[in-house]
């Protein structure tokens, strides 16, 4: 059997017929593993995903060339909500919680990723990965803060019993704590329930951190690929993506990045 | 005897506006969940007392069963009017899709009058007859049964949409259609259904209304009002629509007894007009939904 949950390769991506995003990508993730897609703004990470779970055509997307495989079968002619009940889980950038819906109902609507299988996950191991949902169960999840919402938007792919994770920026808008609770639960995910992911990123450090295999994106296509490792070493990749010019070594931390990003924002 | 009057008046407001009521959720669910202004409901809504008129007299069909065909014929025109006419168009500038649906009614009227001419009819009674009293007040037999049908079908709606799993997936849907999508939800078949119950909704609202005021193919033109209701009460609420009903119906008969015929309309369209001021996005509307 093939080791490669999803293979994507050599995709175009042009919205609204005339804006080009994605130019000729190509990536792969094995079975189980974690695989980071890091890139600036605009680079085209988001789209990368939203093709791959096939919603493109709820933002006048269209992919106009290349494959994308997931285990094993060509995505083109499943709809979105049947990739979901392949195993195909994605978790929005934003979170996209119902806002208008409990959390236990937000956790009932995810439940239809389950139709046409039987599983074993129930809403009490989604609740054992985050008690913090469990004691907010019966509030609006709109009330809840943004680490609860984003516990409760993985929570609620958990809940699929998928056999890869699409997540888009997980750490968008949380404090540095609760970054590293939320990746320390996803590596656990990933662990425990063996279940291949597709991390992207603007948070370099700590997607690398977790990940086997890393592709940095530039405008619509890998410009630099390779295990956390090498991309670590590659002075490019400091720079740009850490925020560590070449010398001074490991000393980084969050705070920096955060320096380094405003000093950019700024500069722009 | 002044209080007895008004008393009777309110409780005969309160059954017209329980149709309203109850055609409105019909509406509501549509919105909710396709964000279609669906104009074609009072003519939804008619096509629903035809069907049950042509089984119930046109075919000689026992009661229960034309009202069960009508029902089922009410859910189908409103699966079909999805799939076919509303589908296609979903995506695009929702003033095309609101044309549609006005040129929508007018196909309907048009068809009932080829098939059952457009002389006004009455329906077969089938509500008991005996009168009925609360207290010392006397209320119509017909508008006060169906009053109690219109609130237990209301209710019965409010706890589907509450608990049951097909309720969730709709909220859902209404609520996010991409984060949707992502739960596995065959929105698609979401729409189907939100459009199926509506129909289904409108026609038992029809059987209702014409079975209390005949039917007659102007008789769509209560969506009018309808319309007005689900904008007072908000166009994504429920419950909205319930309370703005009643409201409205009670107001109108109130104002059709103490003013005169002529001022129902007035007075209903005077509190469109006070609710537009100051809460344009209606009673217990989502506050950044789309205005009228």
């Amino acid at each position: 059997m093939d080791d490669r949950i999803l293979d994507v390769s050599n995709i175009e991506v042009v919205y609204n017929h005339s804006v080009q995003v994605l130019r000729g990508l190509s990536l792969n993730v094995p079975r189980g593993e974690i695989v980071a897609l890091l890139g600036s703004n605009g680079a085209g990470k988001s789209t990368t995903l939203k093709a791959i779970a096939n919603v493109l055509f709820l933002e006048d997307g269209e992919r106009s060339s290349g494959q994308i495989r997931f285990d094993g079968d060509a995505v083109d002619h499943r709809p979105p909500h049947r990739l979901v009940r392949d195993g195909l889980c994605h978790v929005m950038e934003g979170r996209r919680v119902f806002e208008d819906l409990t959390v236990e109902e937000n956790l009932i609507a995810a439940g239809y990723a389950r139709s046409g299988r039987g599983t074993s996950v129930t809403r009490d191991l989604v609740y054992e990965y985050f008690p913090q949902l469990y004691s907010r169960r019966r509030s609006l999840a709109g009330y809840l803060s943004g680490g609860e919402q984003q516990m409760l938007a993985i929570g609620r792919g958990l809940l699929g019993q998928p056999s890869m994770m699409l997540l888009d920026e997980p750490s968008l808008g949380l404090s540095p704590m609760l970054v590293e609770e939320i990746f320390t639960i996803i590596a656990r995910i990933n662990r425990e329930q063996e279940v291949a992911m597709l991390l992207v990123e603007q948070n370099a450090n700590v997607a690398l951190a977790l990940a086997s295999y890393g592709y940095i994106m530039e405008s619509g296509r890998v410009v630099i690929d390779g295990t956390p490792e090498k991309l670590m070493a590659d002075d490019d990749v400091r720079e740009f993506y850490l925020g560590s010019g070449g010398s001074e070594g490991e000393g980084k931390s969050y705070r920096d990045v955060k320096h380094y990003k405003r000093r950019k924002r700024w500069l722009s | 005897m002044e209080w007895l009057f008004f008393f009777e008046v309110s409780l005969a407001g309160l059954g017209f506006g329980a149709l309203y009521a109850l055609t409105a959720v019909a509406f509501v669910v549509i919105y909710k969940a396709t964000r279609v202004i669906n104009l074609a409901m009072g003519e939804m809504l008619m096509f629903g007392a035809y069907l049950f008129f042509g089984f119930a007299a046109g075919m000689a069909l026992p009661v229960w069963l034309a009202l069960v065909l009508a029902l089922l014929g009410g859910a189908l025109l409103g699966l079909g009017l999805e799939r076919i006419v509303i589908r296609p168009l979903l995506g695009e500038n929702p003033i095309s899709v609101f044309m549609v649906t006005i040129g929508l009614s007018s196909v309907l009227v048009g068809l009932v009058e080829i098939i059952w001419t457009a002389t006004p009819r009455s329906l077969p009674d089938f509500l008991p007859s005996d009168p009925i009293f609360i207290g010392d007040a006397f209320v119509a037999p017909k508008t006060f049964w169906s009053f109690v049908i219109a609130a237990v079908v209301i209710g019965v709606f409010l706890v589907l949409f509450r608990f049951w799993r097909g309720g969730v997936a709709l909220r859902a849907t209404a609520s996010d259609q991409g984060a949707a999508y992502a739960m596995g939800i065959n929105v698609p078949a979401v729409y189907s259904l939100s459009w199926g119950l509506a129909g289904m909704l409108a026609a038992g609202a029809g059987i209702l209304l014409g079975s209390v005021a005949g039917i007659s193919s102007e008789m769509g033109v209560f969506g009018l009002t309808v319309l007005v209701v689900v904008i007072v009460g908000g166009l994504d609420s429920v419950l909205g629509a319930l309370v703005a009903g009643l409201f409205i119906g009670w107001v109108e008969s109130l104002a059709g007894v103490y003013l005169g015929g002529e001022y129902e309309h007035l007075m209903t369209f005077i509190i469109l007009m006070v609710v537009l001021l100051l809460r344009p996005w209606g009673l217990f509307g989502t506050r950044e939904i789309e205005r009228l």
